[in-house]
């Protein structure tokens, strides 16, 4: 077994871009007005992972602590920015102030465990391991919070009556929106979990794929694989979990009272 | 047992003076709009007045913990709601809000006579017509047992003769456990029937008249 990557020669990439000719064809024909989204993210994607290719070097190559803290510190600025942008309803200030230092909090804790105790690389901040474990945690934990944020707010809207209700008869403000507190965890951390019963059957992982791609061997791809779903869960769950336990209150007033 | 001095809320309630008396039965009638619903609101603090005073056992309401005044003076809408699957969980709900021990399976099934529902405690509750979870709302504030009762509407979706007759049930248990009842209505015949106490409120503005004392 050929234990090198083929090298993509610029042209064996360009190839690759026929797959976006072929679906702006089929838009085209049926006249469905996407092109220039399908233009703009194909040019976005390439531009943004050419940048960050050439930064990965240049951090790869000068590895110092700062420089990881920074680029671990900028993913989770822009994941979060991400929740307060694909969250329609509008967030009000405490709502954001909640939702960043859930992420900041859950996802830090998790990463830490995970690269102390789990991996177990040295130094610390060795990027070529920090920086891809971070950006999977912090990704998928932006996916998770962004699903509880959508759940809490549209449940405490759609059910403000039950809420009420429930607080009428003496409920605690927990005790009132415990329903919708629950189904915003679950519908968070449901495509996590759903992630792990596909994997290895439905499909292979993108870290995974791209580590076997580069000449790794299967048995350690997947041992990696392994250990990066369970502290995705784990990230998962406790920065969804920190959000929702915090994130009902915004609701209601210091009188138990539902706001606005 | 509740005073109101002078409280205002927004531009729908106005009240100058008036008390609800331990152990009496009031009635709240008037057309819909008029701020019958926002009195008993602010009576069991899920809004707060803009102005003036409201006092529950001489205490400001503002100065109790809300989740114990509600717990003393808890409420029904009307709008029943459903809190639970089963017929069970929604009469064991009240409690479990309240952090009191569940009801007997004997009392739950006590309850549901005592208002005419001809149901199981295992009956799926999502099949109940809106009367029937009226009554259901009834039975499950009757095992919560809170010393007052404030009812919005609690019959409004039954006919009239079952309306005077689960009124009747409920005003008699009340009394009988020497409880303080509010209630909203729009029937003159069950505030005549049975309330110690009429309240006309009329739009915008104060009204406080006992009509039938």
């Amino acid at each position: 077994m050929n234990n090198t990557i083929i090298d993509l020669t610029i042209w064996q990439l360009a190839a690759a871009y026929v797959f976006i000719l072929m679906l702006l064809v089929i838009v085209k024909i049926r006249k469905i007005p996407r092109s220039k989204e399908i233009l703009i993210s194909s040019l976005r994607m390439t531009i943004q992972l050419l940048l960050v290719g050439y930064i990965l070097i240049y951090l790869f190559d000068n590895p110092h602590p700062l420089w990881t803290a920074l680029v671990v510190l900028l993913m989770i600025t822009f994941a979060v920015w991400n929740i307060f942008r694909r969250v329609r309803s509008g967030l009000d200030k405490k709502m954001k102030q909640i939702i960043a230092v859930s992420m900041a909090a859950g996802t830090l804790s998790s990463l830490i465990y995970f690269n102390v105790i789990v991996i177990q690389f040295s130094p610390w901040y060795e990027p070529r391991y920090f920086i891809p474990i971070a950006g999977m945690i912090i990704g998928n934990s932006m996916t998770g919070v962004t699903l509880g944020v959508q759940t809490l707010t549209e449940g405490m809207k759609d059910q403000r009556h039950r809420v009420e209700s429930a607080l009428m008869l003496g409920a605690s403000p927990k005790e009132a929106s415990r329903k919708i507190v629950n189904q915003s965890f679950d519908n968070a951390i449901l495509p996590t979990i759903n992630s792990m019963v596909g994997t290895g059957i439905v499909f292979l992982p993108g870290m995974m794929t791209g580590q076997i791609l580069a000449g790794v061997n299967p048995v350690t791809a997947i041992e990696y694989q392994i250990a990066i779903l369970l502290g995705v869960t784990g990230a998962v769950s406790l920065t969804v979990i920190l959000f929702v336990q915090n994130g009902y209150k915004v609701f209601f007033n210091d009188k138990s009272q539902l706001r606005g | 047992m509740f005073t109101f001095e002078d409280a205002v809320y927004k531009d729908i309630l106005h009240i100058d003076n008036l008390t609800i008396r331990k152990g009496s039965m009031t009635a709240l009638l008037g057309e819909s709009g008029t701020g019958k619903s926002t009195m008993l609101k602010l009576m069991n603090h899920l809004v707060s007045a803009d102005k003036g005073v409201i006092r529950f056992q001489a205490t400001p309401v503002q100065d109790w913990d809300a989740v114990e005044l509600r717990r003393e003076a808890a409420m029904l809408s009307q709008q029943p709601v459903l809190f639970g699957d089963t017929v069970k969980e929604n009469l064991e709900a009240g409690c479990r809000f309240a952090g009191k021990p569940l009801p007997s399976e004997e009392q739950m099934k006590h309850s549901i006579q005592q208002y005419d529902l001809q149901k199981e405690l295992d009956d799926d509750a999502e099949t109940l017509s809106g009367g029937e979870q009226q009554r259901l709302a009834l039975a499950r504030l009757t095992l919560l047992d809170p010393p007052v009762c404030l009812l919005d509407e609690p019959t409004s979706a039954l006919d009239e003769g079952l309306e005077h007759e689960v009124m009747e049930a409920f005003i008699e248990h009340a009394r009988n456990k020497k409880k303080t009842v509010v209630f909203v209505t729009h029937s003159r015949s069950i505030a005549d029937a049975y309330a110690d106490e009429t309240i006309d409120i009329t739009p915008f503005s104060y009204k406080g008249r006992k009509v039938n004392e």
